[in-house]
């Protein structure tokens, strides 16, 4: 194996690493219109996210960040050419982040009602468009010899890359009413998992579509065991939260986002934006990976930080591991 | 096609609108993390109830501005690739790592312990809780650091090598890169630029406080902690900028030449104070200068020679071939003179608000102030300063506390567009850098929706920021001075309303 396929690995971890962690945040923030009755259930889902959004998010800047570094033509070719969507998305995470951290900054109804919209808003659309994205990665763009992207945005919008958005978006939003269900207490608690049992098989279904059909376009054996992975590990995902235990679920619905990373980036291998007007045009792991010096130092600087960094995020959820019920929101707000 | 609307012109535009933007929250959230921890650390080790409203009021200040910086800063990571492709292929290989350093080493530590300050409260005994404003300023001044490194790399690349087969500059020295001297000194200088723009930041709002006589046990306090930072950082900016200039001379003559509109190489080269030039004749219309000084910037000593914009143009064309090596000349004059003059008359302010405020020292018992009085400013000897002349100190420092954030800004605009027309300097060109793929169009749609949307944050930041200003530090509570013993708080409080929520 050599330095770039490792990147390969790290590029998928850091991935996945951010649809875990920003996908049940995504899902709460899509959850503050389905879920919550009133501006207390809103004010306790959001705060059961309210300390550890902007770390989560941090994994998409490293992701960003590390693509860049290791892989350039992939970071050059990839965001050039999903110009409008990534514009959409990071006008998105601008408000997103204003929203949370300004909504509680004034106590006017009408303040806090406009930054709740735009929580609902710039969950739900990121939540689909990354779904979209990674679809047109994996079905293959347009990229001509120059490892330019010469479609336009309607190809991106195609079917496969749309029910691929559709699946990001519904299993996040399940990701989230498991998480709400785990990080709750009350009347709330016992409607998440309810919501997460509908969630859970409307996603089962869009997932099973979406992957099946990745499969027989694209797949080979090994993204056939992490699709089955993926798929079984939905299924006991929403038996858990129908059986109330929301513990097992989430770690099940967290599986089923990293077997779903894996099986994408499996079908890509050694690919890793593929051509679809020529193979000799696709970007690859070598084409367009840096020189093996930077890979070296890349290696070093994620093979100790990332540890690092899961050790300090996962004590801030033990920190904040109680649950939040409607009592524990002061009313001054 | 239309020049004015050519994607590179519309690119540049767009970064720099983004990144000057970016940039009005940057210098302040470095300072105040800092400074907070700073109040933080007095509280916890004195029990001084002021300290711990004086953490409350500035963190909250502090907290409404990293809010704004950390957003746009997810656009600085992205736009290379949208807007600048071509650049991101050159230069990935040697610019990408530290960008990543930077996300997997600082960003995730300030963001992560960021959460757990806000929320930490009831939550962390008081030590841990004091660590994690620390942590989240030790992540802002890592950030800074990677960040400059990757920008001193386009000034002055060092530790690479062209590979030609491929077409880009390839890493061969990461610690080269890391340590180089204008990474050093650039750090150096945009540290202590920035400890000028938190300093003076406290010092404005202690200043409105005082002036109408309100909170003045903690407005007192802010008032000092903001002169010394000043005062310290003000005298640092100035060093480290001297020292960065000397470096500049070095590695980019051009610039320095720029900066002064030098249009002819001399030896004892004057410093000027006022210049009108004509770019197309290529010399200065009007001119006011010193004798000397720019040779003394540049290198040490009134006399020796430095080369002028004409002479570095022609050599430039003859190692790179025919071309037209010139910056903007006005942008990069005035802007280097704005830099300096918004900072320096920063600096000043703040040497005479900490004569003005000067405690026991040359200051005679009559005139000395208690914990609950205004200070009395003193400009001489046993004599306090008329109510209007007092006044009108206190409104200067106010109206003046942004003066080093425009310092900051027109030093990026300086740097940047010194530079030009190179992106990484002597290597690679600005208009070989654009995204060959993305159109017009697009550009135009990206450029819009985030000055429209920026826009649009700016006053609702600045209108929030307002109101926290006036309503002063908060009343303590119960809670407050009862943290936590344990981690994650005690469990017979576990029905009691979060001490913070969104």
């Amino acid at each position: 194996m050599e330095l770039h396929d490792v990147w390969f690995v790290l590029i998928a971890v850091l991935w996945t690493g951010y649809f875990f962690l920003e996908g049940f945040d995504f899902g709460i923030g899509v959850l503050t219109k389905l879920l919550a009755r009133d501006r207390k259930e809103r004010r306790v889902l959001i705060n059961t996210i309210g300390p550890v959004w902007d770390g989560n998010e941090v994994w998409l800047l490293s992701a960003g960040g590390a693509t860049f570094a290791a892989f350039p033509e992939w970071y050059a070719t990839l965001f050039s050419g999903f110009y409008l969507p990534l514009l959409v998305i990071l006008l998105c995470l601008i408000v997103r982040g204003v929203a949370f951290e300004y909504r509680a900054k004034r106590p006017e109804e009408r303040w806090q009602a406009n930054w709740e919209h735009a929580i609902f808003w710039t969950s739900l659309i990121p939540a689909f468009l990354w779904g979209v994205a990674f679809g047109n990665i994996v079905r293959g763009v347009k990229i001509d010899a120059d490892m330019e992207y010469v479609g336009n945005l309607w190809d991106l919008l195609n079917p496969y890359a749309i029910l691929g958005g559709l699946v990001t978006l519904s299993l996040f939003t399940f990701h989230g009413a498991v998480f709400a269900g785990l990080k709750t207490v009350g009347d709330i608690r016992s409607r998440a998992r309810g919501l997460a049992v509908k969630l859970g098989l409307a996603t089962a279904v869009l997932a099973l579509g979406f992957l099946v059909w990745t499969q027989a376009e694209n797949g080979n054996v090994r993204s056939l065991v992490a699709m089955i992975i993926a798929v079984v590990s939905l299924v006991l995902a929403i038996g858990a939260v129908s059986a109330g235990r929301e513990g097992w679920s989430f770690a099940f619905s967290g599986v089923t986002i990293a077997a779903a990373v894996a099986m994408l980036f499996l079908t890509l291998f050694p690919n890793v934006m593929p051509s679809s007007l020529d193979d000799a045009w696709s970007l690859t792991v070598s084409n367009a990976s840096s020189s093996p010096y930077t890979l070296k130092i890349m290696t070093w600087c994620a093979g100790i930080a990332t540890p690092v960094v899961l050790l300090y995020q996962g004590w801030t959820y033990w920190v904040f591991r109680k649950r939040i019920g409607t009592h524990h929101i002061a009313d001054a707000h | 096609m239309d020049l004015a609307l050519a994607p590179e012109t519309l690119a540049r535009w767009q970064f720099g609108i983004t990144t000057v933007y970016h940039f009005l929250f940057v210098p302040l959230t470095i300072s105040l993390a800092a400074l907070t921890a700073g109040l933080q650390t007095a509280w916890v080790r004195t029990d001084n109830e002021k300290y711990l409203r004086a953490t409350k009021f500035w963190g909250k200040l502090f907290l409404i501005n990293i809010a704004m910086g950390v957003v746009t800063g997810i656009v600085q990571e992205f736009q290379f690739g949208m807007n600048w492709s071509d650049y991101s292929r050159f230069v990935g290989d040697v610019f990408g790592a530290p960008l990543a350093f930077e996300a997997l080493i600082a960003f995730f530590f300030e963001s992560t312990f960021i959460g757990l300050w806000i929320f930490g409260w009831d939550k962390l005994p008081k030590k841990i809780h004091l660590a994690c404003i620390w942590m989240v300023s030790i992540g802002t001044i890592l950030s800074t650091f990677f960040i400059l490194a990757a920008n001193s790399w386009m000034q002055h690349p060092v530790g690479y090598r062209i590979n030609e087969e491929r077409g880009r500059a390839e890493l061969t020295d990461f610690w080269k890169v890391l340590t180089q001297d204008t990474a050093l000194t650039q750090f150096f200088h945009t540290i202590t630029a920035a400890f000028l723009v938190g300093g003076a930041f406290m010092v404005g709002i202690s200043a409105f406080h005082l002036a109408r006589k309100k909170h003045i046990r903690v407005m007192r306090t802010s008032l000092r902690v903001g002169l010394v930072t000043v005062v310290a950082a003000g005298m640092l900016t100035a060093v480290s900028g001297d020292t960065l200039g000397k470096v500049m001379f070095k590695q980019q003559p051009m610039k320095m030449a720029a900066a002064e509109a030098l249009w002819e190489g001399e030896d004892g080269a004057p410093f000027s104070l006022f210049a009108v030039g004509d770019v197309a004749e290529g010399h200065n219309d009007v001119e006011v200068s010193i004798p000397g000084v720019l040779s003394f910037l540049a290198d040490n000593t009134f006399t020796s020679y430095v080369p002028g914009i004409n002479d570095i143009n022609k050599e430039l064309q003859e190692t790179y071939g025919p071309g037209d090596y010139r910056p903007n000349i006005p942008v990069a004059f005035w802007s280097f003179r704005w830099m300096i003059g918004f900072g320096m008359a920063s600096f000043g302010l703040g040497l005479l608000g900490l004569w003005l405020t000067r405690r026991k020292f040359l200051l005679p018992a009559a005139l000395r102030t208690g914990e609950d009085e205004v200070p009395k400013l003193v400009l001489f000897r046993n004599k306090a300063l008329s109510p209007k002349l007092a006044k009108l100190y206190w409104i200067t420092a106010l109206w003046t506390m942004l003066f080093p954030l425009i310092a900051n800004s027109w030093g990026w605009i300086f740097t940047e567009m010194g530079r030009q027309p190179w992106v990484v300097y002597g290597v690679f060109q600005t208009r070989d850098a654009v995204s060959p793929g993305v159109s017009q169009g697009e550009i135009l749609t990206s450029m819009i929706g985030f000055t429209a949307l920026y826009a649009v944050l700016a006053v609702i930041e600045v209108k929030l920021l307002l109101k926290y200003v006036k309503a002063g530090p908060p009343e303590l509570t119960e809670a407050d001075l009862n943290p936590p013993t344990r981690i994650g708080g005690h469990d017979e409080d576990a029905d009691r309303p979060m001490a913070f929520s969104y």
